[in-house]
């Protein structure tokens, strides 16, 4: 009784806590008219993805909305970054991975027998955790999607408008021909959001776009996010709470499974709601915890 | 009469005895050690002057022996068998450029392919992926004249049956140093991060797509050194030359696909230097000159390549 109340106790501060971290974090400019319908780029019904037989992520159910930010939060080896790379079937590179379940694109079966993976990345594209850069001038690696699509006219023009999109068009536009190697990490990641967004993708998945970033690159690229989403559905994981209570409408948060033994270990979709009330009021104790800082 | 004015000589006193403490520690190296340093050191450095002696030896004396038949008339002439003072590498010279030819517009196509195909497309989990690849290993370890009688038996005789014709050694060198380019080229592939194929695979980009685009462009610099370092082998070997027709006495200029057979500089270079006559030794000296200054000059051009161009990750 008293091990029950003075739990619930903590529970309330930590909720309080989080509740007031959130309201310095969250910007509700950004945020979209909550209540309105929208509609679904994705929908999963209970995914599974296994790596040689082994489960890594089990069960997944969840819609994710279009020009949305949707973030997937948890601890390391819950499975979001591996999610995350079925969405555009990056998966497909990796020997021995399967995915099964249902996993709808616009509501069309994106592991179906007719759908060609090639065609699936184009229309999602994928920022990848530590900034990739081709090892070409800033220009080609803009023009490098564009190019292998065939769209060459207007080329300049496509290249010009994706980096001032990425917002780093003032930074470089004197130096177009020189090597993206010479940029910093922050302005590398920007190309590479600029290079993804050259080839006009539907959604774009970004896999913890940050984590080698300083604070000042991060913050460029969370406001980013939040103009980007105007055009784009952006799908994000991250490490970082904050950053998915500041950018995303909507998180998902995964755990780490054990079965009885604890000899395997899988991520399971605990909680998916609006970024404010996972923040502010989770519905699952596990969510709670986490984003309190408790554990993780 | 406790006081900070007697504190002070008692703390210099110990400031000093520990400073003397510490530079003591700092200067004793144990003498075995100094002495096993030394030793060392030396050993190691006689081990390079040994590699270097070989090489400055051999420079010297070309060059001693030599340096009186150096002339233009080298790669004008024709050999001769009773005139050294006319006698030169002309044949030899054209052949050996013919050969080595033949050897890059084999090598290149299929060296570069079967290193795309193992290092891009080979499931390397499959028993006989690994097969081939332990082979391709061993085969660049296989002595030289094993190639020529491979070459006698499968090219100039055998399934392909060309006879003793330049492109036939052309080919026999190409299949001796093609395992030298397979593991060159398979090196500077695999130096190509993987963040650069799935960056361009998640741009939409076919699998052809990104290996034309971004893993060949990124590897071209290691390929090439690769390449020219398997040529320069190609040119120096001898051995398989003999078994495939490489004629010693060779007058006229070969071409590729005639029966009249044809020479290479090392071959001729043998003629001369077997022969009792002073004169042709000195003209074999003055071949060795030429075949050195030429295989330096592209082993340092491939090494100079490799600094310039390769990609740091």
């Amino acid at each position: 009784m008293a091990t029950d109340e003075s739990r619930a106790e903590t529970g309330r501060e930590a909720r309080e806590a989080a509740a007031e971290r959130a309201a310095i974090a969250v910007r509700p400019e950004f945020r979209s008219p909550s209540g309105g319908k929208k509609e679904k780029v994705f929908e999963l019904n209970g995914v599974d993805v296994l790596y040689s037989g082994v489960t890594a992520v089990k069960g997944i159910s969840l819609d994710i909305q279009r020009k949305d930010v949707t973030a997937m939060i948890g601890p390391s080896g819950c499975g979001k970054s591996t999610l995350l790379r079925c969405f555009n079937r990056m998966n497909d590179l990796i020997p021995g991975a399967e995915v099964r379940g249902e996993l709808l694109y616009h509501g069309e079966d994106l592991y179906g027998p007719n759908v060609d993976p090639v065609q699936v990345r184009k229309l999602i594209g994928m920022v990848f955790q530590k900034p990739n850069p081709f090892p070409k001038s800033i220009y080609d690696n803009v023009a490098f999607g564009p190019r292998i699509l065939g769209n060459k006219e207007g080329l300049e023009e496509t290249v010009e408008r994706a980096l001032r999109r990425a917002a780093l068009w003032d930074e470089v536009k004197d130096r177009l021909d020189d090597n993206a190697f010479g940029l910093s990490g922050g302005q590398q990641q920007r190309l590479c959001i600029a290079r993804c967004i050259a080839v006009e993708p539907d959604t774009i998945l970004m896999d913890e776009p940050c984590s080698a970033l300083d604070p000042i690159s991060t913050g460029k690229i969370e406001d980013l996010m939040i103009e980007l989403k105007e055009e784009f559905s952006i799908v994000i994981v991250t490490h970082n709470m904050q950053q998915a209570a500041r950018v995303s409408d909507r998180t998902a948060f995964l755990m780490v499974e054990l079965d009885a033994d604890e000899q395997n270990r899988w991520g399971r979709l605990v909680e998916y709601d609006e970024t404010e009330k996972i923040f502010t009021n989770p519905a699952d104790k596990r969510t709670e915890d986490y984003v309190s800082g408790k554990v993780g | 009469m406790e006081g900070p004015g007697a504190a002070m000589p008692r703390n210099r006193l110990a400031v000093a005895g520990a400073r003397a403490t510490t530079q003591a520690m700092l200067r004793n190296q144990p003498r075995g050690d100094v002495i096993r340093n030394a030793v060392f050191a030396g050993l190691l450095l006689l081990a390079v002057l040994i590699a270097l002696a070989g090489l400055l030896a051999l420079l010297i004396q070309a060059f001693a022996k030599g340096s009186s038949a150096l002339s233009l008339d080298l790669f004008t002439n024709p050999p001769s068998t009773a005139f050294p003072e006319r006698a030169g590498f002309r044949p030899a010279i054209i052949g050996s450029l013919e050969l080595i030819a033949g050897v890059i517009l084999f090598v290149i196509p299929v060296g570069i392919g079967a290193a795309l195909y193992l290092e891009e497309y080979a499931d390397s989990t499959k028993w006989w992926n690994r097969l081939v690849e332990v082979n391709i290993q061993n085969l660049a370890a296989v002595p030289s004249i094993i190639y020529g009688i491979l070459g006698l038996a499968f090219i100039v005789r055998g399934p392909l049956d060309l006879g003793f014709i330049l492109a036939a050694g052309s080919l026999t060198l190409a299949l001796l140093v093609l395992p030298m380019v397979i593991i060159a080229s398979r090196e500077a592939i695999r130096a190509v991060p993987d963040s650069i194929r799935q960056g361009s695979l998640a741009l939409g980009a076919t699998q052809w797509q990104t290996i034309r685009r971004q893993i060949l462009p990124a590897s071209i610099p290691g390929i090439a050194t690769g390449v020219i370092l398997a040529v320069s082998r190609a040119l120096g070997e001898t051995a398989p030359l003999l078994l495939v027709g490489a004629t010693v006495f060779v007058t006229f200029d070969p071409t590729p696909f005639s029966p009249d057979g044809y020479s290479a500089m090392p071959v001729q270079i043998f003629n001369y230097a077997v022969r009792p006559q002073e004169d042709f030794q000195a003209l074999a000296a003055a071949g060795i000159i030429v075949m050195l200054v030429v295989l330096l000059a592209m082993n340092s051009f491939a090494i100079w390549l490799r600094n310039r161009y390769e990609q740091r990750w």
